[in-house]
């Protein structure tokens, strides 16, 4: 039985708890200098069917830190614009014998349907408006670090619900580790039905700034072709972005993140986003500890569970 | 055996609702028409040239699917008019109705007279066309309707691409009256689905997918039963989904208009939860609906108010289908597994078998104007014949069809068709035991 990593929404609070804690054994261990063999011999292809630097790189950084190989297969095209179909590339890339697949597809299920046709095990890193749970298990592992723990708090999502896989991913797992979540936005970028999430919904950002102690700005489209969603960007920064003056609403300890690139002046003024609060480049650093944990934990099971004992027995900081 | 001998069945079970006919009785059928029904036994073995035992199988008038997409001509890849006809006879139908989105479209009389000129060499059941309502289902001017209904169309439908112009609709359904032939709506807002790619619900947000809301389809049928009222045009609605639209459906047939309504065995059968895994076979338009609108349509396809069971048999090829889910083509095929899967809604008590052998072949014969879908005496000799006892599990191997789009596969079904007669000749299955 192949262990994927797909979706935020099929992890056990217990999953995310170890996949978490694995992320600050990292974390402690790095600082030492050491090095970490966990993917030692092993071979992590980043399928990446849509551009993102920063979730490759993260990914790539993650895999040389455990001491394994990577190989960037990037393309923008679909299979479909290839004539070819997306089994097909996945069985190219497996006879390659790769020991797994990150995959970020713009088509939402793209890396399940792989996972499906692969005997290798896929990680999801992002697809279409689904899911992007290495980013969740971030969101969370900064918040634990910022404030202690997620329990409890307060977390405020922003912008376009709808369309975020990074939205998606976050409220599974805050919610799992019982963070009480609420979305704001303008209602043509919520979900139908906001409730199905399982969080509560404002279109005034006012009401919910006061109570927050963690604040989630999402990146918004600006193409054109999302007018008859947003009239235009000069509207939604007036209106729905987090500016200095919105941001004066929330508590003093509050923190807030975005998922990256941030369009300045546009969801978040950059006062803001350069603030106090912003924890964003924190996110960024993070980013690679708990990828780690999840590549450790899909590739070689068995190697962290002991290499997270032997930490523990010889004086590490985990218990 | 030969065409225009006769053949007599017998012991089973004849179920004919356009004459109100549902006893054991044997049927004689001779020079490829329906001959005669009695009482078993009534008719000597020896008027026969060969005798059926019919013994617990149904005997019903040729089925008729009146929405099947046969690809030809120009997406030979994916499905033939020979390939297409062929998993026809092995689903029980004797006569189907083939959609125009081919390639060329078939909106000239030369399209329309190359399907019937092919279908008269290759085809394994009668096959009827059905003509676009716009030149290339563009939606900006009328075909050729006259031209294409003196070559055999039976009917006018731009199916796979609703008709957005309100315009162009109206003038089609004023044109259409002047050819007595009815016209067929794919009913969805194009505009309103955008992108989307699933039934619009929490789930839909849940998958990530775009949804696609049933409201885009109720508008559209409201419309063009106010088109109907307007013209008087006959209009049949093609796979209706939506607990919404059927609403709109329930008053304009109560109003009086000449309306009529199909819904499809995997709109019945299914619900938008199958897509939960990104399979792309689950892929339809209109999509797969939530368990409220499933529930509706059956209600209404029990009621009457649901008049046709159709197939919408939409064959795709891998190319098409083993991608991305927002990329895929819609549609599956059902020819071959229309009869099993919705024989379970008899065999649950949801519909009684008259109103399933009804939706199956007086109905869509009545609205394509056909002279069959009875057994009476006189008519054309096509019958299917059906074990209604007889479990068997829909395997990729039994697909005759070009491409195996098929939800279906791994099902288990209770009931199968074991022989088509079409025009008094054995066209599927054993003549032996």
């Amino acid at each position: 039985m192949i262990s994927h990593f797909l979706s935020a929404s099929e992890l056990s609070k217990n999953d995310i708890e170890k996949l978490l804690f694995a992320a600050r054994a990292f974390s402690t261990f790095m600082r030492k200098g050491e090095n970490i063999g966990l993917l030692r011999g092993k071979t992590v292809v980043n399928m990446f069917f849509e551009n993102s630097t920063r979730t490759r790189v993260s990914f790539e950084l993650a895999t040389r830190r455990l001491g394994g190989n990577v190989i960037n297969f990037a393309t923008s095209t679909s299979s479909v614009q290839k004539g070819e179909t997306l089994i097909d590339t996945a069985r190219n890339i497996e006879a390659m014998k790769p020991d797994c697949l990150v995959v970020r597809h713009s088509s939402a299920g793209s890396p399940a349907t792989l996972a499906r046709s692969v005997a290798v095990p896929v990680i999801n890193a992002g697809d279409g408006f689904h899911q992007h749970p290495t980013q969740g298990l971030l969101d969370a592992f900064t918040i634990q670090e910022k404030l202690g723990q997620v329990e409890g708090k307060r977390v405020v999502i922003l912008g376009d619900i709808a369309h975020s896989r990074v939205a998606r991913s976050d409220i599974a797992i805050l919610r799992k580790l019982g963070a009480s979540v609420a979305v704001c936005g303008p209602p043509t970028l919520l979900p139908p039905s906001p409730e199905a999430l399982g969080v509560e919904h404002s279109y005034r950002m006012e009401e919910l700034l006061p109570s927050a102690d963690v604040v989630i700005a999402l990146r918004i489209q600006t193409e054109r072709q999302n007018r008859m969603q947003i009239p235009s960007v000069q509207e939604y920064s007036k209106i729905w972005g987090l500016n200095q003056q919105r941001s004066n609403l929330l508590k003093p300890q509050a923190i807030i993140l975005h998922p990256g690139p941030v369009n300045r002046g546009v969801e978040l003024d950059p006062e803001v986003a350069d603030g106090p609060r912003s924890v964003i480049l924190d996110q960024v650093s993070n980013g690679i500890l708990v990828r780690m944990a999840v590549l450790a934990s899909v590739c070689s099971r068995e190697e962290l569970g002991q290499w997270l004992v032997e930490q523990n027995n010889f004086g590490g900081e985990n218990a | 055996m030969p065409k225009n001998s006769s053949i007599l069945i017998s012991g089973g079970r004849i179920i004919d609702p356009s004459q109100n006919l549902d006893a054991l009785m044997d049927l004689l059928v001779e020079n490829g028409k329906i001959k005669s029904i009695d009482r078993p036994g009534q008719i000597p073995a020896s008027k026969a040239a060969y005798v059926l035992n019919a013994k617990g199988c149904w005997i019903l008038p040729g089925l008729i699917d009146s929405h099947v997409h046969l690809r030809e001509p120009g997406f030979e890849y994916k499905e033939t008019i020979e390939t297409g006809t062929r998993a026809a006879i092995a689903g029980g139908f004797t006569s189907i109705a083939c959609m125009a989105n081919t390639q060329p479209v078939n909106d000239t009389p030369y399209v329309t007279a190359f399907i019937r000129e092919k279908a008269k060499t290759v085809a394994s059941c009668r096959v009827y066309p059905i003509g676009a309502i716009s030149k290339g289902l563009k939606g900006e001017e009328l075909a050729e309707i006259g031209g294409m209904v003196t070559e055999g169309a039976i009917a006018v439908s731009d199916d796979g691409v609703p008709v957005m112009n309100s315009y162009l609709m109206r003038k089609a359904m004023d044109y259409a009256k002047a050819f007595s032939v009815p016209v067929i709506s794919h009913a969805e807002d194009l505009y309103l689905l955008g992108q989307g790619v699933m039934n619009e619900s929490s789930l839909s947000n849940e998958l990530g997918l775009r949804g696609n809301p049933s409201v885009a389809e109720e508008i559209m049928v409201a419309r063009d039963i106010a088109l109907c009222k307007l013209t008087r045009c006959p209009l049949h609605i093609a796979h209706i989904s939506s607990a919404g639209a059927l609403e709109h459906l329930k008053r304009a047939k109560e109003a009086g208009l000449p309306v009529t309504a199909e819904a499809t065995p995997h709109h019945l059968i299914l619900t938008e939860e199958a897509v939960r895994g990104y399979d792309t076979n689950m892929k339809t338009a209109p999509p797969l609906r939530s368990e409220a609108d499933k529930a509706a349509l059956r209600q209404a396809l029990a009621q009457g108010l649901i008049d046709i069971i159709a197939s919408d048999h939409a064959p795709h090829g891998l190319v098409d289908k083993a991608v991305e889910f927002d990329q895929a083509a819609s549609g599956v095929i059902g020819l071959q597994t229309t009869v099993a899967v919705t024989l379970r809604l008899v065999n649950d008590k949801i519909i009684s078998v008259n109103r399933w052998v009804e939706s199956l072949t007086s109905n869509p014969a009545k609205l394509l104007n056909l002279n069959s879908g009875t057994l009476k005496p006189g008519s054309e000799g096509d019958i299917t014949i059906i074990d209604p006892d007889k479990t068997w599990k829909f395997s990729d191997n039994d697909i005759l069809s070009k491409s195996n789009n098929s939800p279906f596969i791994g099902w288990e079904f209770k009931g199968q068709v074991k022989h088509t007669i079409i025009g008094g000749e054995l066209v599927f299955g054993k003549a032996h035991e």
